[in-house]
């Protein structure tokens, strides 16, 4: 099964690791491979909280082979894939001890930051702590999204100003990126004001919403077919 | 039709069945079923018979409200009548019946295992055995193509049963001092059996691939929830909420946002009412003390969701009017959202909570291990732990005093300026827009598939410098109800109509 198709050293092993995981959560011969996914899915920037957590477990069982290096890289992670509870799943498994490290009471200040939609607060945190984050890349593109998704939860029309405030961009950055955004996620700039037009959505757009339909799973339906029949 | 038999024979139902303070003579042993007989394993009385026939045909044809009716009453009326003191008959006895299902034969062991640890004092060898009867069941339900659907009750059934095994045998395995030197050297053989990673493995998977996360998931999607009186209730004893308290990340911070106290409260609501329902049946039971503590603790919790997330319509009225007896008072102080305030919540917090351990401490391989040690290495307490799940709460709280007032607002007005809002709540803008975007930030959850869940009942949008409000109407979903209405339905005829052939 293994040997399906030509896969580069460091996808056999995350496949593995993964198969392990999904298997046996609760197995301390996984740490090393674990820790080693870690890094993995810090530069190929790729993402998998069952593992992460999986060896948050573990550390949990056995402390002192935690490794207060990769739990701020698995914790950074997390932040990036916010909108989802990745943050506090983790966090929760880290001992409060830990979590009075510097490190991680920045990254704790942080995550109150994003979920609270305080973005300048956000940035100017982050930028005192560039050395801790700068190690994972992607971390700036990943906050960026989460603050468009926000935003577009939020506004049909957003002035410039604020969107320039969510995702740290003035000027030309912000121009290529709201271009960048225009192309690929159907952003459109008013040309009185600059502001910005979101896609439309059900969410901030309340007659999109699919309220009176309802969906009812064709399985469902299926185990009364014998009563009909 | 029974005999006296000393077999030696290679069934282990047979050759390990022994009390602890066994009788040389089997004569001596109990008769079964007013008969004067010994236990014959082989032995299947016609109503066993007629048990596992019917058992098997429900649970081919997925008849969970009958596979739950005969696990609950049935099992137990036959076990009082023909098996006071003895075990059921073996799984061979009774495989020919059931065309040697592979599977049922699985549950029909772990349902003999269950029974012979309720009214007997199993051997190392059959707790061993249990064991690996488990390990072959849990490979089933969570990698197997299961073309069964069971009652959540009888799932839930299983854990409590597994967890209380484990407990059992490290119990058994404390004691090490009366071990004959079989025993120690049949306990160095099987180092696997209830060994605890292997436990906590089964149970992780078994809590994430169970049915309650699905209705979790099922609910708040807004269909119709279950009731105790369907007989799908899933509510638990306490080892169940010890194994939700495993995964309580997943279970209890899944979403951030109201959805969680909806959920809770609805959670909640099902156990408190089928306790207060079902109270009675469980006074002999060893955990019935544990039972009722827990009950309070659920009226604890119940009252700080309500309070912090209101819900006028999840919450039966014999539950409600319980709550208001035990925390009428403290439910309005907890409103007020200031000082006082959270200091009860601190407090019913303190109360509540379900207590977390640390489980890196005790090692196994000294035999005086205290049973306590590994009860909590099972369910994770610890101080550390519970003061950081104190103050993420607290934190929460905080959060929810800041978005209550935003919809104090947002009720009234069907737009309003930021500015003006800005006004009333006392903040400048760039703040209200903050708030404004933790309240969408709250009410939006990711599922599974990524797909994102709105859970507002009020919401809003906002366009440049202006708020509008939006409100919404929950869904009604007639045709699950239907759905639901139809099956049942066809129960009852299908029970009118044995009723007619017999």
């Amino acid at each position: 099964e293994m040997g399906k198709e030509i896969q580069s050293p460091e996808e056999q092993s995350s496949y593995t690791v993964e198969q392990l995981v999904a298997v046996n959560p609760f197995n301390p011969e996984l740490l090393p491979d674990l820790e080693n996914y870690v890094n993995e899915q810090v530069t190929s920037q790729t993402y998998s909280l069952d593992a992460n957590l999986c060896l948050l477990r573990l550390y949990q069982f056995e402390p002192e082979r935690m490794n207060t290096h990769i739990v701020a890289r698995i914790l950074i992670k997390a932040l990036m894939a916010m909108p989802t509870p990745d943050f506090s799943l983790c966090l929760f498994l880290i001992p409060e001890r830990v979590q009075m490290e510097e490190q991680f009471k920045a990254l704790i200040v942080l995550s109150h930051y994003l979920e609270t939609g305080r973005f300048q607060q956000f940035w100017d945190e982050a930028a005192k702590n560039r050395h801790i984050l700068e190690a994972v890349p992607g971390f700036e593109q990943a906050i960026q999204v989460y603050a468009s998704h926000l935003l577009s939860l939020s506004y049909q029309k957003v002035p410039r100003s604020v969107l320039a405030e969510a995702v740290n961009m003035d000027g030309a950055s912000l121009d290529k990126f709201v271009e960048h955004q225009v192309t690929n996620s159907g952003w459109i700039v008013e040309k009185e004001d600059g502001s910005i037009v979101l896609p439309q959505t059900e969410f901030n757009h309340p007659e999109l919403k699919k309220n009176t339909g309802e969906n009812v799973p064709l399985e469902h339906i299926a185990r009364i077919f014998p009563i009909l029949g | 039709m029974g005999r006296l038999s000393r077999r030696v024979d290679s069934t282990i139902m047979a050759s390990n069945y022994e009390f602890d303070d066994a009788p040389a003579n089997y004569d001596d042993v109990q008769r079964q079923g007013g008969q004067d007989t010994v236990y014959d394993p082989n032995f299947v009385p016609d109503s066993v018979k007629s048990f596992v026939v019917h058992m098997y045909r429900h649970i081919r044809e997925k008849n969970v409200y009958e596979i739950h009716q005969m696990c609950e009453t049935s099992f137990q009326t036959l076990s009082e009548r023909l098996f006071k003191d003895t075990p059921w008959p073996s799984v061979e006895a009774i495989a020919p019946f059931v065309d040697n299902d592979h599977v049922f034969c699985l549950l029909y062991r772990e349902m003999w295992f269950r029974h012979l640890y309720a009214r007997l004092s199993p051997t190392l060898k059959q707790r061993i055995d249990s064991y690996d009867n488990y390990c072959s069941l849990f490979q089933v339900v969570l990698h197997g193509v299961v073309n069964m659907q069971l009652p959540n009750q009888w799932l839930w059934d299983m854990v409590d049963e597994f967890v209380y095994q484990f407990q059992s045998f490290c119990q058994y395995r404390a004691k090490m001092k009366n071990k004959t030197e079989q025993e120690i050297a049949l306990l160095k053989q099987n180092e696997k059996a209830w060994n605890v990673y292997g436990v906590l493995n089964f149970l992780q998977a078994l809590v994430e691939k169970s049915t309650i996360i699905q209705i979790l998931e099922q609910e708040k999607e807004g269909l119709e929830q279950f009731t105790a009186t369907d007989g799908y209730d899933y509510s638990g004893g306490s080892n169940v909420l010890k194994v939700l308290a495993i995964s309580p990340e997943r279970k209890f911070s899944r979403c951030d946002t109201f959805d969680r106290y909806v959920d809770a409260v609805r959670e909640f609501n099902k156990i408190l009412l089928y306790i207060y329902k079902t109270k009675q049946y469980h006074q002999k039971s060893p955990q019935y003390e544990q039972l009722l503590k827990k009950n309070e603790q659920m009226y604890a919790l119940l009252a700080v969701c309500l309070s912090l997330c209101p819900q006028t319509k999840l919450v039966d009225e014999s539950v409600n009017s319980q709550l208001r007896e035990k925390y009428g008072e403290k439910t309005l102080r907890m409103q007020r959202y200031d000082d006082e305030a959270f200091g009860i919540y601190d407090e019913l917090f303190s109360y509540a909570c379900p207590k977390f351990i640390t489980p890196s401490a005790p090692s196994f391989e000294e035999p005086l291990v205290n049973y306590n040690q590994l009860l909590t290495f099972l369910t994770r307490t610890s101080q550390d732990a519970y003061r950081l799940q104190l103050k993420m709460f607290l934190y929460e709280v905080k959060q929810q005093q800041l978005l209550s007032g935003v919809r104090t607002f947002l009720k009234v007005y069907s737009s309003i300026s930021l500015a003006k809002l800005a006004n009333y709540m006392e903040v400048d803008e760039p703040t209200l827009r903050t708030i404004l975007l933790t309240y969408k930030h709250k009410t939006h959850s990711v599922d599974s598939d990524g797909r994102i869940i709105s859970n507002a009942d009020i919401d809003f949008y906002i366009n440049n410098d202006m708020i509008y409000v939006v409100e919404s109407k929950p869904a009604k979903h007639y045709g699950d109800f239907f759905l639901r209405q139809i099956a049942k339905l066809e129960g009852v005829i299908n029970d009118m109509d044995r009723v007619k052939l017999e």
